[in-house]
């Protein structure tokens, strides 16, 4: 169970089209806007609006994880199998 | 009083009361006049499997009992003025985490370098007033080899009754002299350890008052895992700047000591009749004291004595007795004047206060003392 | 999720107190998947800090922490090694902490090889006192100590730490953080004094001061301004100029302080 789950933490969950198990959950709460993560994505699945993350092309996400890895706050997780992506 | 007769030295005997304690650590730093405190128990610690070191510095040696002492172990560090000096940060860590220790000063001639080799009694502020903030202060003055022995293992007990440092105040020249002592029998002399928790894990709070104003304290590793820090906290460990969780922490760090008298108050009180005199004096200086007085005695001059063995908390009812009897009050001190200032606030003008005061390296004679005795009486 | 923390975190700490787009959350996330990696008890794990920035760190995560003062992470964990030398003792301290006021202690518990982990959050300045220069901090550099630009020179803390003894010594950065994830568990794992240096940033105060960039400037800076060791030595000189060298530097085996003090005791015992 992640932090923001255990913690009851309100999250916001993106789950691509496909249903197949890739999804990004972010916990605004923790979210500084840092945009970390909005710069390294490598599919540039994410954005920044009001100072917080919000996902904005959650089918091009290939669960490569680098943003929940980069993130400084635990503010994003991704879950689901790795694919192959449009920028490879 | 059975037990085993030794020949020992000051620093030896307190080395030797401190394994009677039950200290298990020592972290330290050469420094004279203290050295052979370090050195006795880098002999013996390791006998008893405890663990010696000398570290790289003074405020090293500090921090490396704080660290023992939070794994369970009852620890000592052993230095002098400089080297006290140094110290005082961490002394106050641990008077704001609330972690037992003992810290020993051999006084000797300061500021600064000083007098290296020579006595001095001008530490005893700095051990009330020495780190900064608020915090509670305990010092303990013998002035005997048998009683650096016996205050050593008082000095452990309080630490770990109250969860806070402790100082043991004594100097070069107690330190350093030899006197025949007892060491007593194991179990004869009461050994006091750290309250520890008996909740489960879960429930523990480090700083938790519910049942008395010393929290129990549970060792790192042992399954009790908590926070520790310098910051002010709130009972749980952690950090708070909230105004009304940082005034009554503070507050109940020094009622530690002053809702304690009975256990820490510890003093001589000698009374002669028709007394106008009365002298107030600790450590070596006290022995010079006692030998004055006989010898006054003898001149015609009744005088009475106060001996403070616990100089922090400062023995106020007794000084206050002698200064309602006598007209003055003589306080012989190897400084320019510290207790002093004590006895005259404690007294409120009841009698005249006059100072014995020497730094240059040599003790206060008996005679020193005298002739100030004759003067006023 | 890639790795769950949660089991590692105290309950309700965050958000932390670390700027938007400080990297220190970067480091402190790879040290808890290298605590995960080794398989440490939590109960029987100690992490001990200094004051700033970094060291704000412990109070975050789920294990014996102590938050010590000024530069005094070292000598605090040595008593704590010493007293119970089969606790797991891991320091974190900032480059100012560990190194300016600490230095004295840096350099003699690498000496000593006393059985702890030492990870250094170098991120080249006094972050928590508002960015003043420390010994980190490249000559030249702005700081609101050196507003003519630093005078001084920089630690290398790899020479520093190699240098005074130490036996695993290792860079790495926060952009390559699974690299610095495994050499934190090396660290951990090594059984002698560990120092991993691990390069992040400050975008609040350093970044901000000397036009840096964005936090993630700062952080694409590591990838293209360091070399791996093995890399480097297919460089020329010319390719080199300016880099930073990052990887393993070394691991040697040498007797370690408790262990050495053990045979102290058993000889005391003995004799």
């Amino acid at each position: 169970m992640s932090i923001a789950k255990a913690l009851k933490e309100e999250t916001i969950v993106s789950e691509n089209s496909e249903k197949d198990g890739r999804k990004i959950t972010i916990t605004p709460r923790y979210c500084k806007g840092c945009e970390i993560c909005v710069k390294l994505c490598p599919e540039s699945v994410l954005e920044i609006k009001d100072f917080k993350i919000h996902v904005a092309r959650i089918d091009d996400c290939t669960a490569c994880m680098l943003c929940e890895l980069r993130c400084p706050d635990f503010a994003i997780e991704v879950d689901g199998k790795a694919k192959k992506g449009k920028s490879s | 009083m059975s037990g085993k007769e030794v020949f020992y030295q000051g620093n030896e005997a307190c080395a030797e009361g401190a394994l009677y304690a039950g200290c298990r650590f020592f972290g330290g730093y050469p420094i004279t006049p203290s050295t052979e405190v370090a050195e006795f128990l880098s002999r013996r610690l390791p006998k008893v499997g405890g663990a010696f070191i000398q570290m790289e510095d003074e405020i090293a040696a500090m921090a490396s009992i704080i660290g023992a002492s939070l794994v369970g172990k009852k620890s000592l560090t052993a230095t002098s003025g400089p080297g006290m000096s140094l110290k005082l940060e961490n002394i106050g860590f641990a008077c704001i985490t609330e972690v037992p220790c003992v810290i020993v000063n051999v006084m000797r001639g300061g500021p600064s370098t000083g007098l290296p080799t020579g006595p001095g009694q001008s530490d005893v502020m700095q051990a009330k007033w020495g780190t900064h903030g608020d915090h509670p202060a305990i010092a303990l003055a013998p002035a005997s080899v048998q009683e650096i022995f016996d205050e050593t293992v008082r000095a452990f007990n309080i630490s770990e009754r109250l969860r806070t440092p402790v100082i043991l105040l004594t100097d070069e020249i107690i330190g350093h002299m030899r006197e025949k002592i007892v060491i007593p029998e194991e179990g004869e002399l009461e050994i006091w350890d750290r309250p520890r928790p008996e909740c489960p894990p879960e429930e523990y709070l480090p700083y938790d008052i519910s049942k008395g104003i010393v929290p129990p304290m549970a060792d790192f590793g042992s399954g009790y895992r908590y926070h520790v820090t310098g910051l002010n906290h709130d009972a749980s460990g952690f950090p708070t700047n909230k105004p009304s969780l940082v005034q009554p922490e503070e507050e109940r760090l020094m009622a530690k000591v002053t809702e304690n008298l009975d256990i820490l108050e510890k003093y001589e009180h000698f009374t002669k009749d028709g007394a106008k005199i009365g002298v107030v004096a600790y450590g070596s200086s006290a022995r010079s004291t006692k030998a004055a007085i006989q010898q006054a005695q003898e001149e015609g001059i009744p005088v009475d004595f106060v001996r403070p063995i616990t100089l922090w908390p400062y023995p106020v009812k007794p000084t206050i007795e002698m200064g309602e009897k006598v007209d003055y009050i003589v306080v012989p001190e190897m400084n320019l004047g510290q207790m002093i200032d004590e006895v005259q606030r404690c007294i409120e003008g009841r009698a005249k206060v006059v100072g014995v005061n020497r730094v240059d390296g040599d003790p206060i004679t008996p005679e020193n003392i005298l002739e100030k005795i004759r003067e006023v009486a | 999720m890639a790795f769950n923390y949660d089991e590692y975190m105290r309950p309700g700490k965050l958000p932390h107190i670390w700027c938007p787009g400080c990297a220190h959350g970067i480091v402190m996330k790879s040290i808890i998947r290298a605590i995960d990696r080794v398989g440490l008890e939590k109960d029987r794990t100690v992490i001990v800090s200094g004051i700033g920035c970094a060291s704000r760190m412990p109070g975050y995560v789920d294990f014996n922490t102590l938050h010590t003062t000024h530069g005094r992470s070292l000598p605090f964990a040595t008593g704590v090694k010493m007293a119970d030398p089969s606790l797991n003792v891991i320091c974190v301290a900032g480059d100012g902490d560990a190194l300016a006021i600490g230095g004295n202690h840096f350099i003699h518990s690498c000496r000593r090889n006393i059985d702890i982990t030492m990870i250094v959050f170098n991120n080249n300045v006094y972050g928590m006192t508002g960015g003043q220069f420390s010994p980190t901090t490249p000559h030249g550099k702005l700081a609101s100590t050196t507003p003519y630009g630093n005078p001084d020179y920089a630690f290398d803390v790899v020479e520093l730490s190699m240098g005074a003894g130490a036996t695993y010594v290792s860079r790495g950065t926060v952009y390559h953080a699974v690299p610095l994830e495994r050499q934190i568990a090396d660290g951990i794992t090594h059984k002698g004094l560990s120092v991993i240096d691990a390069l992040c940033t400050c975008p609040t105060t350093y970044g901000r001061r000397n036009k840096l960039g964005s936090a993630t400037d700062m952080i694409m800076w590591f990838k293209d301004n360091t070399v791996g060791i093995k890399a480097a030595e297919k460089l020329s000189p010319e390719e080199m100029e300016g880099k930073i060298l990052t990887g393993v530097f070394r691991k040697d085996i040498k007797p370690e302080y408790c262990e050495e003090y053990q045979k102290i005791i058993e000889m005391a015992q003995g004799a």
